[in-house]
C-alpha cells in the first residue's frame, strides 16, 4: 500500500528537485502528446525548448515577453499571498496601456525625457484605480473579488476598442484601428541594440529585488502572508483586514498597468486592438510556478516565455495548432503543483499484513 | 473472567515517533475505567486503534474474548464501541433528533427514533427535548445530546473524552450520576481525563500512560491525587502559592460595556464593569459561550467597543488596535491556539513577530530584525521548555502543550503590566499546567497584573483573588470567597440571581 505522510518538516531537497521531477514529466507527457498526434517527439522537443534558446533572434524575444510576465507575476503573488484573488491583471494592464498611451498621445512630438516617466506614473495610477474598482467593492459591500477583477477585463477590453476605433485612432491611418505610431521620446528605450529588449525587463527584474526584501523585511509582506494564511491571526497581530485587501489589489493593478504601457510603448510601438494577449492570465501561472517567491517569478516567466516563443516555432515546423502552448503551460502547472506536494508530504510504502 | 476489551501489546508509531509502546490493560464488562496521562503520552493514538481509526503496529485486541481489530470506526461501532468526542460534532442549526438520526448508521428519522430517545433520556437521567435546535443549548446539553446519540448503538465500550472540561460542577454530577447507571446497567465506560479527582471519584480501574509507555495499571482509589499526578508526569508537582499579595492602584478597568454580537449564535454583552489593580490577579469564570469570545474580541481590540468603555493606565483605548495597546504594555493570549493567537503554516520565529511592541526592538521603521527575533524566540523556547526541533518549526507541528507555551512565553518576555489570558492551561498536560501557572503568578508578584478568563474553575479558584462569573453576556460583581463563596459560584455559573 502507498500512503501520503506528513512531514515533520518540510524537505529542503525537495524543495529544489520537486519543479526538476515536474520539468521531466511534463517532458515525458509532451512525448506521449507528439506521439498520438503522430510527430516526430525528439524532434519536436528540440524545436519547442532548446532551439529557442540557440538563436540570438529567438533568445531576445523571450527576454521581450518575459518583462512583462514578470511585472504582473510580482504584482498577483502579493494578493496571492494575502489570499485576494486578482484575477484581471489583464484588465488592469490593458487599462494601464490607454491611459499612459492617450498621455503619450497627447504630447504627440514634443520632445523631453519627462514624457515617458510621466506616462508610465499615469498608467500605474490607471491601473490602481481599475483595481481599487473591486477593492472598494469588497471592502464596503463583501463583493468578490474573482468576479469583479475578471469581469473589468472585459470591459477594459472593450475600452481599447472604442479607443482605437474613436478618440485615440491614428488621423492618417487609413481608418485602421490602430493609435498614431509613438515618437522617439514616448518609445521605451532598447538595452539590447537589434533587438526589442527594453528597459521594461530591466525595471522587471529591479522590481523582484525590491518585492523580494519587501515580503521578507517588511511587516507589510509578514502582514500580507499572514493574512492570506491566518485571517484571525491578523486581526490577534493589529493588521486591518481592510488594508490588506487593497493594498494587495493596487499593488497588483499598479504594476500590471505599467507592464501594459511598457508593452504599448516597447515592442508594439503604437496602442493597437490586439494589444491584449493573455499576459495577465498567464502570469497567474508564473505566479505559482514560482510558489509566489519573486526571484523565483524570473524564472518561471523565462520559462514561459519559452513555451510562447517554442510553440510558434513548433507551429511553424510540425504545423501544429497554437493551442499546444497552452497544453504546455497547462501541464506544466499541473505537474508542478502536484509535484509541490511532495515537501510537505512523502510516500511511504507499507508491506503490514494483518492477522 | 472474560473483559470487555482486552489490550495486549499494543504499539503505534508515526515515522521517528513512538506514540504507543507495548500497552496493555484490560476492561472489565460494566466497569468505569480510567485512561490517564498527560498531553502526548499516547491517549488519544490508543483511543483511534480502539475505535477503528488507525492501525496498530504490533499487538492485538480481544473483545469479549474473541479477536478483535477493527479497520473502521463502521466495524468499531458494529461491536458496540462508541465515543464521546472532546470537540462535539453537532449541527447548530439542526435539532437534536436529526442530529443525533445524523450520526448513526442505518435509520431514518420517525416517531420510533423520537421515543427511543425519550426513552433513552429518561432511563439515565439524561434530560434533552428531541424538538430543540441545537444552537440553542448549553455545553452541558450538547453533551446529552451526544451521549444519547451513543446510548441509541446500544454500546458496550463507552468513550468519553475529556467529558468534563466544559460543564459546570452541578453537570458534573449528573453526568457521573448517569455514568455510574450505565456501568451498573453493564456498559464498560473508558473514561479519558486529567483531572484527577473525578477519576478517584468515579473509577476504580486506571490506566496510566506516559511517553507512550504504560506506567501502571491501578486502583486510583488507593493513591492520593498528588501520587497519580507524579506517575502521571514522572515528577514532582510544585504547589501554587501566592507569597506577597501587593495591590497597586488601578491600573485597567472596563465600564459599562455592552455590545451586540455579530454572530447568530454569538452572545450579546450586557453592561459589563470590571476593575482590575495592579499586582493582581482576577478572574472571570463561567461556562463557555457565555460571552467569552466576544469579550476576548473586545479586550483585544478586535472587534469595537463603544467609546471610553475600556480604559487602561487612564487612557480610553478603545480606538486602539491589537497593536498599539501592546506598545502600552497590554498583551493577550487568546483561546485558541491555532489560527488566533498562532499562524499554523508559519514557524515560531514568525509567529513571535505578531506581538511586537517596538519595546521588543524585533522592528524598526517597519523593517525586520530577524536576527534580534530569533534571538527572542530562542529566549522563549528555552525559557518556557518548549519542546521544538528549531525555532523556524511551522507552529502547528508543535503539540497544543508545547503551543500554549509558546504562545504565553511569547507574551511574558514582554514583561507586560496587563496580561489578558483566556484558558491559559486548555488541554495542557498536568506539568506544563503548573508552570504556566507558576510563572503567572509570579508575573503578578512582580508586581504587573493578569486577567484570566477560564472555565477551569479549579484553576480560577487556586490562582486569584478576586473572582467573577460571565453568564450570558453579563459579569457579576466579584464574589466572596470568604462566605460560601464556591456555592456562590456555581449558582452564578448556572444563571443564578446577579447581586
Amino acid at each position: 500500500m502507498i500512503r501520503l505522510q506528513t512531514r515533520t518538516d518540510s524537505s529542503t531537497l525537495m524543495v529544489f528537485f520537486s519543479p526538476l521531477l515536474a520539468l521531466i514529466l511534463t517532458a515525458f507527457s509532451t512525448f506521449v502528446v507528439f506521439f498520438l498526434a503522430g510527430v516526430d517527439g525528439f524532434g519536436a522537443f528540440y524545436v519547442l525548448f532548446i532551439e529557442p534558446l540557440t538563436s540570438l533572434y529567438s533568445f531576445s524575444e523571450m527576454l521581450v515577453k518575459a518583462a512583462p510576465l514578470i511585472m504582473i507575476a510580482l504584482g498577483l503573488s502579493i494578493g496571492f499571498r494575502a489570499g485576494v484573488w486578482n484575477i484581471g491583471a489583464e484588465g488592469q494592464y490593458v487599462i494601464g496601456a490607454v491611459a499612459g498611451s492617450a498621455v503619450g498621445l497627447y504630447f504627440y512630438e514634443v520632445e523631453g525625457f519627462w514624457l515617458l516617466p510621466l506616462m508610465s506614473l499615469v498608467a500605474i495610477i490607471a491601473g490602481m484605480s481599475y483595481a481599487g474598482i473591486a477593492a472598494f467593492l469588497r471592502t464596503k459591500y463583501q463583493v468578490n473579488e474573482i468576479l469583479v477583477t475578471l469581469m473589468l477585463t472585459y470591459v477594459a477590453i472593450l475600452f481599447l476598442s472604442a479607443m482605437v476605433h474613436g478618440p485615440l485612432r491614428d488621423p492618417d491611418g487609413f481608418n485602421f484601428p490602430e493609435s498614431r505610431l509613438f515618437h522617439d521620446s514616448a518609445t521605451l528605450p532598447i538595452i539590447w541594440q537589434g533587438t526589442r529588449v527594453h528597459i521594461g525587463l530591466a525595471v522587471a527584474v529591479i522590481l523582484a529585488f525590491v518585492s523580494y526584501f519587501w515580503i521578507n523585511k517588511h511587516i507589510t509582506g509578514l502582514q500580507i502572508k499572514i493574512s492570506g494564511n491566518a485571517p484571525r491571526a491578523a486581526k490577534f497581530a493589529g493588521f486591518d483586514e481592510n488594508k490588506t485587501v487593497w493594498l494587495s489589489l493596487l499593488v497588483s493593478g499598479g504594476v500590471a498597468g505599467l507592464a501594459g504601457v511598457f508593452e504599448a510603448t516597447g515592442p508594439i510601438g503604437q496602442l493597437v486592438p490586439h494589444l491584449p494577449s493573455g499576459y495577465g492570465f498567464t502570469a497567474i501561472i508564473v505566479a505559482f510556478l514560482a510558489r509566489l517567491n519573486p526571484i523565483g517569478i524570473i524564472f518561471s516567466a523565462l520559462l514561459i516565455a519559452l513555451t510562447y516563443i517554442g510553440g510558434e516555432s513548433a507551429q511553424i515546423t510540425y504545423d501544429l495548432p497554437n493551442s499546444i502552448t497552452s497544453i504546455f503551460q497547462g501541464m506544466l502547472l499541473f505537474y508542478f503543483l502536484a509535484c509541490d506536494i511532495l515537501i510537505r508530504y512523502k510516500f511511504v510504502f507499507t508491506f503490514y499484513q494483518r492477522q | 473472567m472474560k473483559y470487555q476489551l482486552e489490550l495486549k501489546e499494543v504499539s503505534k508509531s508515526f515515522g521517528p515517533v513512538q506514540a504507543n509502546d507495548g500497552i496493555s490493560f484490560a476492561i472489565k464488562p460494566g466497569s468505569v475505567h480510567a485512561l490517564l496521562g498527560e498531553n502526548g503520552a499516547g491517549k488519544s493514538t490508543l483511543v483511534k486503534i480502539i475505535y477503528g481509526s488507525l492501525e496498530p503496529d504490533e499487538g492485538s485486541m480481544k473483545w469479549y474474548g474473541e479477536d478483535f481489530c477493527p479497520t473502521n470506526p463502521f466495524e468499531a461501532r458494529e461491536k458496540g464501541v462508541a465515543m464521546v468526542f472532546q470537540h462535539f460534532s453537532l449541527f447548530e442549526s439542526l435539532t437534536v433528533a436529526e442530529n443525533i438520526v445524523l450520526g448513526l448508521d442505518n435509520v431514518v428519522l420517525d416517531d420510533v427514533i423520537i421515543s427511543k430517545i425519550e426513552k433513552y433520556s429518561k432511563q439515565y437521567g439524561l434530560s434533552i427535548n428531541p424538538h430543540q435546535v441545537v444552537g440553542d443549548l448549553s455545553v452541558g446539553a450538547r453533551q446529552r445530546v451526544e451521549i444519547v446519540r451513543c446510548l441509541m448503538q446500544n454500546p458496550k465500550l463507552l468513550i468519553m473524552d475529556e467529558p468534563t472540561s466544559v460543564l459546570t460542577p452541578k453537570e458534573v454530577t449528573d453526568l457521573f450520576l448517569t455514568l455510574r447507571k450505565l456501568a451498573d446497567n453493564g456498559c464498560a465506560i473508558l473514561y479519558i481525563s486529567h483531572k484527577l479527582e473525578e477519576v478517584r471519584q468515579i473509577c476504580k480501574y486506571a490506566t496510566i500512560l506516559r511517553n507512550g509507555s504504560l506506567i501502571k495499571n491501578c486502583n486510583p482509589q488507593e493513591h492520593t491525587k498528588d501520587e497519580i499526578a507524579e506517575m502521571m508526569i514522572g515528577k514532582k508537582i510544585i504547589k501554587l502559592a501566592r507569597e506577597n499579595i501587593k495591590h497597586g492602584k488601578e491600573i485597567f478597568s472596563i465600564n459599562s460595556l455592552s455590545s451586540k454580537s455579530n454572530n447568530m449564535f454569538g452572545v450579546d454583552l450586557k453592561d459589563i464593569n470590571l476593575s482590575v489593580r495592579q499586582g493582581s490577579i482576577t478572574g472571570i469564570a463561567g461556562v463557555a459561550g457565555n460571552g467569552q469570545d466576544e469579550l476576548m474580541r473586545i479586550l483585544i481590540g478586535e472587534d469595537n467597543a463603544p467609546a471610553s468603555s475600556l480604559e487602561f493606565k487612564g487612557l480610553d483605548i478603545t480606538r486602539l488596535t491589537s497593536h498599539q495597546r501592546r506598545q502600552l504594555s497590554m498583551f493577550f493570549v487568546p483561546e485558541e491556539r491555532l489560527g488566533h493567537g498562532a499562524v499554523p503554516s508559519m514557524g515560531l520565529d514568525e509567529n513571535m513577530l505578531l506581538s511586537r511592541p517596538n519595546s521588543s526592538k524585533m522592528t524598526r521603521n517597519n523593517i525586520i530584525d530577524w536576527k534580534q527575533v530569533r534571538n527572542l524566540t530562542n529566549n522563549v523556547v528555552d525559557t518556557f521548555n518548549v519542546m521544538t526541533p528549531s525555532v523556524s518549526a511551522e507552529a502547528q507541528s508543535l503539540s497544543g502543550g508545547n503551543l500554549q507555551k509558546f504562545m504565553v512565553g511569547r507574551e511574558l518576555i514582554q514583561n507586560p503590566e496587563l496580561l489578558i489570558i483566556a484558558q491559559p492551561t486548555w488541554g495542557v498536560d498536568a506539568g506544563s499546567a503548573n508552570n504556566i501557572h507558576q510563572a503567572l503568578i509570579a508575573l503578578a508578584d512582580s508586581g504587573s497584573s493578569v486577567l484570566i478568563i477560564s472555565q477551569d474553575l479549579d484553576e480560577i479558584l487556586s490562582l486569584c483573588e478576586q473572582v467573577h462569573v460571565l453568564y450570558n453576556g453579563s459579569l457579576s460583581d466579584s464574589v466572596d470567597m470568604q462566605k460560601n463563596g464556591l456555592e456562590k459560584i456555581s449558582q452564578l455559573m448556572l444563571g443564578g440571581a446577579i447581586q
